[in-house]
C-alpha cells in the first residue's frame, strides 16, 4: 500500500515534469490525411470488477479489488476501417519517418509482417468510411500497432485489461460511466436495442467523462490480456499495480467494452468476454488466417500509448 | 452398369498400375449398384487434389464429416503445396487423430491429379477452376464420389464439359457436392424456402453485389518459369481464374438463379480494370457491372469491384411482385417497405456451412443417396462466364450463344515446359480484353 502511495506521488512528480504532454495530442501519420486522436489518460487508482448486487453481474468481474494505472493516452476513437486498411494495404510504407534519437521506437517498417487481403468481404457490408475496422485477430491489432509505431516514432500498443476498464470507468463507480440505468445507454453506446444489426460510424454517441467515445458498445475492444475467469481472486484486498495477464496461448483472450450485437448488460464497464476459436469457424481456409476472424464481427480495438516508453525489448513483447 | 467381366478386368489393371496391393481399394470398382450396399460401414478413402488453403480447409472438413475416412493421397502442381497442406492437417488433428501419409502417395505435377484419384473413393478437387473440368471428368469416369469447388470452369468449352460429366455421374450414381456454400447455409436455405412459399410474389429484379478491396497477390520469383509464375499467382490468369466475376461473384449470381429458380437469357455489361492494373495483375478487370435478363423479364444488376478504399459489399437483393428479399440482412420486405421477416441469426453456434457441404455428401454415399450439384455448379458458373463475355467484348451475349461458344482458354494439355496461353510483353504486361476489339 505504501509502495503504491509513493509511486502515486512520483507518477504526479513525473507528469509536472512533462508539463506540456500530458495533454491530449492528434497522431498524425506519414502518406495519410487520417489522424487518431489522443485522450490524455492520468496515473490513478480505481476499483476494478463488479459487486455481485450490481445488475447483470458475472461471476468474473469479482471480486473487486484496487488496481493502480501508470498515466497513458488513449485513442478518442475505435481504430477505423480508414486506418485499418493502410496497415491491411500498406502502399504508405515508404513514407516512414527517419527515426530520431529522441524517438521512442527504432524499428524499420518493413520489419513489421503485415496481415493478409482476406478472400471474405470483412465489413460486412456494414460502412467502411469512418466504421470501425473489425473481425481482426488480437495478433492482427497489435501488429497495426506495430506498424503504427514505425510509421510515427511514437510506441503505441493495445490497452490492458486493467488500463481498459480504468479509462471506461474514468472515475465512476456505476456499472456504466453515465450511472446504473441502462435506459440512458442509447445517448452513449450503440447495442443490440438500438444498432439495426450493424456497427456504426465512430464518435456517434456521447463520451465518457475522460473523452472516450464508444467504450460502451458499437465494437468490443481486445486488449492484451489472457482470459483468466477467477484472475481477480488472488488480488483480493490487495493494491495490484498495472496487473497484466501475459497470455501463453491464441485464446481466451480478453475483449472489452460489449457490441451492437450485445444486450445492454454486456456493455458494463465490468464486462469480460473471452475470445474463442469458434470466431474462426467460417474461415474455409486451413490454416485458419492469423489475422482475420471470420466469426467476430463485433470485435474492433483502439491504441494506447504509455507515457513511459518501455524499452525496445519489451516493446517487442506487446506487439507480438 | 458394369459386366461383372469388367469389374475383374478394371479390378487387376487398378492394382497392377497403383502398385498397389492394400486391400480395399478395389471396392470402388465394385458395380455401382453394389456401391451404396458396401459404402454402409467401410472405410472411405479421400484424395485431396489442390493442396492451398481452401482445399486443405476441404480435406479436413472432409476427414471429420464421417468416423470412418482417411488420407490416401494428395497431389498439387507444386510439391512444396503438398508438403505444406499435409502438415497443416495433421496439426489441425494434432491430439485428436493421426494423420499419415506414405511420401509416395505425395503426387505433385500436372498429371498428379489422375494418381491420387485412382487411390481413392472419394475426391476432393480444389485446384484453380481452369483445371476442374478434366480433373471432375476423371475422377467420374473412375466411379468416385465428388466435392469440388466453384466455379466448375473457367471457358463454354469446360462447362459443357461438366454438364456432360455430370449426366454420367448421376448415370453412375455417384455423388456431387459442388462448394456453392450458400447452399449448405441456414440462412439461405430459410430465405429460398420462404421466397419458394410464395411469401414475395414473383420475383421480377434485383441486384447482386461481391464488392471487396480484392484478394491476394503473389510476386514474381526470380527464376521462375513464365509457367510457374502464373500458377503460383493464378488468381490474374483467366485460364486459370476466370476473372473474379466468376471466381468470387459466382456466389451472388448463383443466389439470384436459385431464388429466381433459372438462367439468364442474356447478359450486356461493362467492366475494365482502373486501379489494380499494375504487372503484378496479370490480365483480369478490376470491375464489372453486367445486366443479367431472365425469361420472365426479370433484370439482376450485379457488380463485382476489387478496389481498396472504395464502398464494400457482398450480398443478394431480389425484388418480387409482393415484397423483396435483402440476404445480408437476412430480412422480407413487403411492398410499404415494413420488415415482414427477419431470419434469427446464431452465426456462432450455427453449423458451418463448409462442414454442411462435406456432412452431407458422406451421409449421402453411406445411405446410396445421389446429390447432384454439378449441373447448377456448371450453370451458374456459365452465367458468371456469360457475363464476363459481356464486358470484355462489349457485347450483348445470349444464354446460347454462350452455351455453344467456341471459347476455349484452357488448354487441353498443361506441362512445365508449354507457354500459357497468355503472355507478357517486353514490358512485362499482358494483353487486356478491350471492349469493342475483343471478341467473345
Amino acid at each position: 500500500m505504501k509502495y503504491g502511495v509513493i509511486k502515486i506521488l512520483l507518477n504526479a512528480l513525473l507528469l509536472s515534469a512533462f508539463g506540456e504532454i500530458e495533454k491530449e495530442y492528434v497522431q498524425s501519420i506519414p502518406g495519410t490525411q487520417e489522424k487518431i486522436a489522443m485522450a490524455f489518460i492520468p496515473g490513478g487508482a480505481f476499483t476494478m470488477g463488479s459487486e455481485k448486487s450490481e445488475q447483470g453481474h458475472f461471476g468474473d468481474e469479482g471480486p473487486q479489488h484496487q488496481v493502480e494505472i501508470d498515466p497513458f493516452w488513449m485513442g478518442k476513437f475505435e481504430i477505423t476501417w480508414d486506418l485499418y486498411e493502410l496497415f491491411v494495404a500498406r502502399n504508405i510504407d515508404g513514407k516512414q519517418p527517419q527515426k530520431l534519437a529522441g524517438d521512442e521506437v527504432n524499428i524499420d517498417v518493413d520489419g513489421v509482417s503485415g496481415a493478409t487481403q482476406p478472400y471474405t468481404e470483412m465489413s460486412f457490408g456494414m460502412g467502411v468510411e469512418g466504421y470501425p475496422a473489425i473481425c481482426m485477430t488480437q495478433l492482427a491489432a497489435a501488429k497495426f500497432c506495430e506498424w503504427l509505431s514505425a510509421m510515427t516514432g511514437n510506441f503505441y500498443r493495445l490497452p490492458t485489461e486493467a488500463e481498459w476498464e480504468y479509462a471506461c470507468r474514468a472515475g465512476t463507480k456505476t456499472a456504466y460511466s453515465f450511472g446504473d440505468d441502462p435506459a440512458d445507454l442509447h445517448i452513449y453506446g450503440w447495442y443490440e436495442g438500438n444498432s439495426d444489426g450493424a456497427y456504426h460510424q465512430v464518435g456517434q454517441k456521447k463520451p465518457n467523462p475522460w473523452g472516450l467515445y464508444d467504450m460502451h458498445g458499437n465494437v468490443s475492444e481486445w486488449t492484451l490480456d489472457k482470459y483468466v475467469p477467477t484472475v481477480y481472486k488472488p488480488r483480493k484486498r490487495k493494491t495490484v499495480s498495472n496487473p497484466l495477464q501475459k497470455p501463453t496461448k491464441t485464446y481466451p483472450r480478453v475483449v472489452r467494452g460489449g457490441a451492437w450485437s450485445d444486450k445492454a448488460s454486456r456493455l458494463r464497464s465490468a464486462t469480460r468476454r473471452p475470445s474463442s476459436k469458434k470466431w474462426k469457424k467460417r474461415d474455409p481456409q486451413i490454416p485458419k488466417s492469423l489475422w482475420w476472424h471470420t466469426d467476430a464481427p463485433f470485435v474492433g480495438f483502439r491504441v494506447v500509448r504509455p507515457m513511459k516508453t518501455p524499452t525496445p525489448e519489451e516493446q517487442k513483447q506487446y506487439w507480438n | 452398369m458394369k459386366s461383372k467381366q469388367d469389374n475383374g478386368l478394371s479390378r487387376r489393371n487398378f492394382v497392377k498400375n497403383s502398385t498397389l496391393a492394400t486391400t480395399g481399394l478395389l471396392s470402388a470398382s465394385l458395380p455401382v449398384g453394389a456401391m451404396a450396399h458396401v459404402n454402409g460401414d467401410k472405410k472411405l478413402k479421400v484424395a485431396l487434389v489442390g493442396c492451398g488453403g481452401r482445399g486443405t480447409g476441404a480435406i479436413v472438413q472432409a476427414l471429420q464429416a464421417d468416423e470412418n475416412t482417411k488420407l490416401v493421397a494428395m497431389a498439387d502442381a507444386f510439391q512444396d503445396k503438398v508438403e505444406k497442406s499435409l502438415k497443416a492437417v495433421q496439426e489441425h488433428f494434432d491430439g485428436v487423430k493421426k494423420i499419415k501419409l506414405n511420401p509416395k502417395h505425395q503426387f505433385s505435377g500436372f498429371d498428379a491429379y489422375k494418381k491420387a484419384i485412382d487411390m481413392a473413393d472419394v475426391v476432393i478437387l480444389t485446384t484453380p477452376p481452369g483445371f476442374r473440368p478434366y480433373h471432375f471428368e476423371y475422377a467420374i469416369n473412375n466411379g468416385k464420389h465428388v466435392f469440388m469447388e466453384k466455379p466448375v470452369a473457367t471457358d463454354p468449352v469446360g462447362v459443357r464439359k461438366v454438364l456432360e460429366v455430370a449426366r454420367k455421374a448421376r448415370e453412375k450414381k455417384l455423388n456431387v457436392v459442388v462448394g456453392l456454400q450458400r447452399h449448405y447455409q441456414k440462412k439461405y436455405i430459410d430465405l429460398y424456402e420462404k421466397i419458394k412459399a410464395g411469401k414475395i410474389g414473383r420475383i421480377t429484379g434485383g441486384q447482386v453485389y461481391w464488392n471487396s478491396p480484392g484478394v491476394w497477390v503473389r510476386e514474381r520469383q526470380p527464376g521462375q518459369t513464365e509457367m510457374e509464375y502464373q500458377m503460383r499467382n493464378w488468381y490474374y490468369f483467366n485460364w486459370l481464374c476466370g476473372d473474379h466475376i466468376l471466381e468470387q461473384h459466382i456466389h451472388n449470381i448463383d443466389v439470384a438463379n436459385w431464388f429466381i429458380g433459372g438462367y439468364p437469357a442474356q447478359a450486356q455489361g461493362m467492366g475494365g480494370r482502373q486501379v489494380r492494373n499494375g504487372k503484378d495483375h496479370g490480365e483480369i478487370f478490376d470491375h464489372h457491372f453486367v445486366e443479367f435478363t431472365y425469361d420472365s423479364g426479370a433484370i439482376i444488376s450485379s457488380q463485382c469491384r476489387h478496389q481498396r478504399g472504395c464502398m464494400r459489399r457482398v450480398d443478394e437483393n431480389l425484388q418480387g411482385t409482393e415484397g423483396s428479399v435483402q440476404s445480408r440482412k437476412g430480412t422480407l420486405i413487403d411492398l410499404d417497405g415494413n420488415e415482414m421477416y427477419k431470419y434469427k441469426s446464431d452465426a456462432l453456434n450455427e453449423p458451418n456451412p463448409y462442414q454442411v457441404e462435406h456432412d452431407r455428401l458422406f451421409a449421402s454415399i453411406r445411405n446410396g443417396g445421389v446429390i447432384a450439384d454439378a449441373e447448377n455448379g456448371a450453370k451458374s458458373t456459365l452465367t458468371a462466364i456469360m457475363g464476363r463475355m459481356a464486358t470484355y467484348s462489349g457485347k450483348v451475349i445470349t444464354w446460347d450463344q454462350a452455351m455453344n461458344s467456341d471459347l476455349q482458354i484452357m488448354p487441353e494439355t498443361v506441362d512445365w515446359n508449354s507457354n500459357p496461353p497468355t503472355m507478357p510483353d517486353s514490358n512485362g504486361m499482358y494483353p487486356i480484353p478491350t471492349p469493342g476489339i475483343t471478341e467473345f
